[in-house]
């Protein structure tokens, strides 16, 4: 971390001896947070996104099963403040429940990518050699291929359900975190705590768990953060092409392919409200992320 | 140099056999083998026996694998029975179409990112930099596809200004009608300087505090010598990584623009054979688009080690 950096941290009235006093309590990294308004606006929009998705529902009932001819595409007015789908659907129900599916698939997806990413990355990083450089060129071969393009044949080979997609999405995004942890377990293989547990005769799995991926934490939890962005983007693109989940469920990339036939009618409630969710979630969460990461000092450039 | 050339080629044509088996590997998922991509949902048990049969899809799956690839190598990707034509033809037809429209869009992203950022570090924390950052963070956050639909939405429906849908037909109905390609070259440029622009702000903003700066100052160059004779030279090289990082990105949003505005390149024609489930279409496409990626970014790291010397020492590390 750069001088600059921990002054703008700190802010300019403490001294050196209070900051050092109040980085051993652990609470540097969550003041920091916390002094970024732009990141804790962020936190409070996906609290905002979760209560409105799986809470609002309790309070705002509206039938999400049966479809309701006669009531369709009718703009927002008194008791339907956004309006009904082309089905009749509620649009502001609808944006709740698909909100849950999306968040599902978003959280569910992320945290396999992390898993998964963390595991290969920190064994291929601390092993190093021959073994390291076949998973690194393994994660560069999945790379070269689209993510778009493998969910598509996934999507068609299996019938995609939202713990299909929380799979096949988590499958495909674990290469990123791969790539990090891989390069922080390298740097952290010839830290001396680690030299002295391996001389020690520590079991390398005990080492990779207890060392190296407890070290990277900071660099897990800020790329976690940002893969749930990832995640919503791919879901929201799968869903787009007709990919997603079977109707009558639904989520918020299939609400704008749905509506996008009525682009030309000019009925606006059908596209805005779901295009917005997506775009709002996903800045959310990479706010979030970048807060994180800044409050970590960590410089962890997407790739 | 020799030896980073070797070991990165090396590297290249490593990660190409893997793309490879995972193709193979996923032809094999498929319920019934490569046998059902070829002969089509409708074949019956009987019918899968005996292709398998005559292909020797029964022998070894090494030996299996062998063939494919040699197969693949010399051109054959497969036969399209939905289409009525083989897979290598329709990508020859469909691929220098997808490459225009790439090719256009990040030449463009890439002319306004680098000013783009380097104003923004320039002007670090002041409302020039806040609007661009803001507005960056928000494209960055949106999908691409509706970013595509909003241009549509606003440029075609609302101004009629350009048209919302591409030219179909042959590769110079495409280029002869330039009015039609704004808006798909338009969305991918957007979403593209988005991710750009903020990578060339902070590359810059680390040039600005090295060592080097520091001593043309106190040497007494004036602003604009550091600025455009040392910073933006030295911020300019990453970028040639960062496009070689971006590929698979970059492939991925023109895909989808492909299909948001019916524009004929191969990102069209992977999602029409998913929708037709022609299964060897799609992996033709895999194939070609993961190989086309992979030398992409052998050519961008080659690029950046002849720009940037530190690049080749430290070769055997990466």
């Amino acid at each position: 971390m750069s001088p600059e950096n921990v002054a703008s941290v700190l802010g300019p009235e403490q001294s050196t001896a209070e900051a050092e006093a109040e980085a051993t309590a652990g609470g540097v990294w969550l003041r920091a947070f916390v002094r970024n308004r732009l990141a804790v606006t962020g936190l409070v929009v996906i609290v905002a996104l979760l209560l409105l998705s799986f809470v609002g529902p309790l309070f705002y009932h509206t039938d999400q099963v049966h479809t309701r001819l006669g009531m369709e595409t009718l703009a927002p007015g008194a008791g339907r403040p956004l309006g009904t789908d082309d089905v009749g659907y509620d649009e502001l129900g609808r944006l709740m429940v698909g909100g849950q599916t999306m968040l599902e698939v978003a959280f569910g997806a992320a945290a396999v990518a992390v898993v998964l990413g963390v595991l290969w990355g920190a064994t291929a990083g601390y092993f190093g050699g021959l073994l390291d450089a076949l998973m690194m060129r393994i994660v560069d071969a999945l790379l070269a291929i689209p993510a778009i393009l493998l969910l598509l044949f996934l999507a068609t080979v299996f019938r995609p359900s939202v713990l299909m997609l929380i799979i096949v999405v988590g499958v495909t995004a674990w290469l990123v975190p791969a790539r990090l942890i891989r390069a922080e377990a390298l740097s952290l293989r010839s830290r001396e705590y680690v030299l002295a547990a391996k001389t020690m005769g520590v079991r390398s799995p005990t080492i990779i768990f207890r060392h190296i991926i407890t070290n990277s934490l900071g660099t897990i939890l800020v790329n976690a953060t940002l893969q749930v962005a990832d995640a919503i983007l791919l879901v929201a693109a799968l869903s787009f092409l007709g990919l997603g989940v079977a109707p009558p469920a639904t989520n918020w990339g299939a609400m704008l392919s749905d509506g996008l036939n009525y682009t030309y009618s000019g009925f606006w409630w059908l596209t805005y409200p779901p295009g917005i969710a997506i775009v709002l979630t996903v800045l959310a969460f990479n706010v979030v992320g970048d807060g994180l990461r800044d409050a970590f000092g960590l410089d962890t450039r997407r790739g | 140099m020799i030896r980073f050339l070797r070991q990165r080629c090396s590297q290249a044509v490593v990660v190409l056999l893997l793309v490879s088996v995972i193709v193979f590997g996923l032809l094999h998922l498929l319920p019934g083998g490569p046998a059902r991509a070829i002969l089509g949902t409708h074949a019956t048990p009987t019918n899968i026996a005996a292709f398998n049969q005559q292909n020797g899809l029964n022998s070894p799956v090494p030996v299996q694998y062998w063939h494919w690839l040699t197969g693949v190598l010399s051109g054959n990707l497969g036969f399209s029975y939905v289409q009525n034509e083989s897979v290598s033809s329709l990508l020859a037809q469909r691929l220098p179409k997808t490459a225009l429209l790439a090719g256009v869009s990040v030449l463009l992203a890439v002319l306004i990112a680098v000013p783009v950022g380097f104003f923004q570090a320039v002007r670090r924390h002041r409302a020039g930099d806040y609007v661009v950052t803001t507005v960056a963070l928000v494209l960055y956050s949106t999908p691409a596809f509706w970013v595509g639909i909003l241009l549509i939405d606003v440029l075609a429906v609302r101004l009629r200004v350009f048209p919302a849908e591409a030219p179909q037909g042959s590769f110079s109905a495409l280029i002869s009608d330039p009015q039609a390609l704004v808006l798909p070259v338009l969305t991918i440029t957007l979403v593209t300087v988005a991710g750009f622009s903020r990578y060339i702000r902070s590359s810059v903003l680390d040039e600005l505090a090295q060592d080097y700066v520091r001593m043309a100052r106190s040497k007494g160059a004036s602003r604009r010598v550091i600025l455009f004779g040392h910073v933006l030279r030295n911020a300019a090289g990453p970028v040639v990584t960062l496009l070689g990082l971006s590929l698979p990105f970059i492939v991925s949003g023109t895909l989808i623009t492909e299909y948001v505005f019916n524009y004929p390149g191969i990102g069209l024609l992977a999602f029409d054979a998913a929708t037709s489930q022609d299964y060897p279409v799609i992996l033709g496409v895999v194939i070609v688009v993961g190989a086309a990626t992979v030398v992409g970014s052998l050519l961008a790291d080659i690029t950046h080690a002849i720009l940037d010397p530190r690049v080749r020492a430290s070769a055997g590390i990466g």
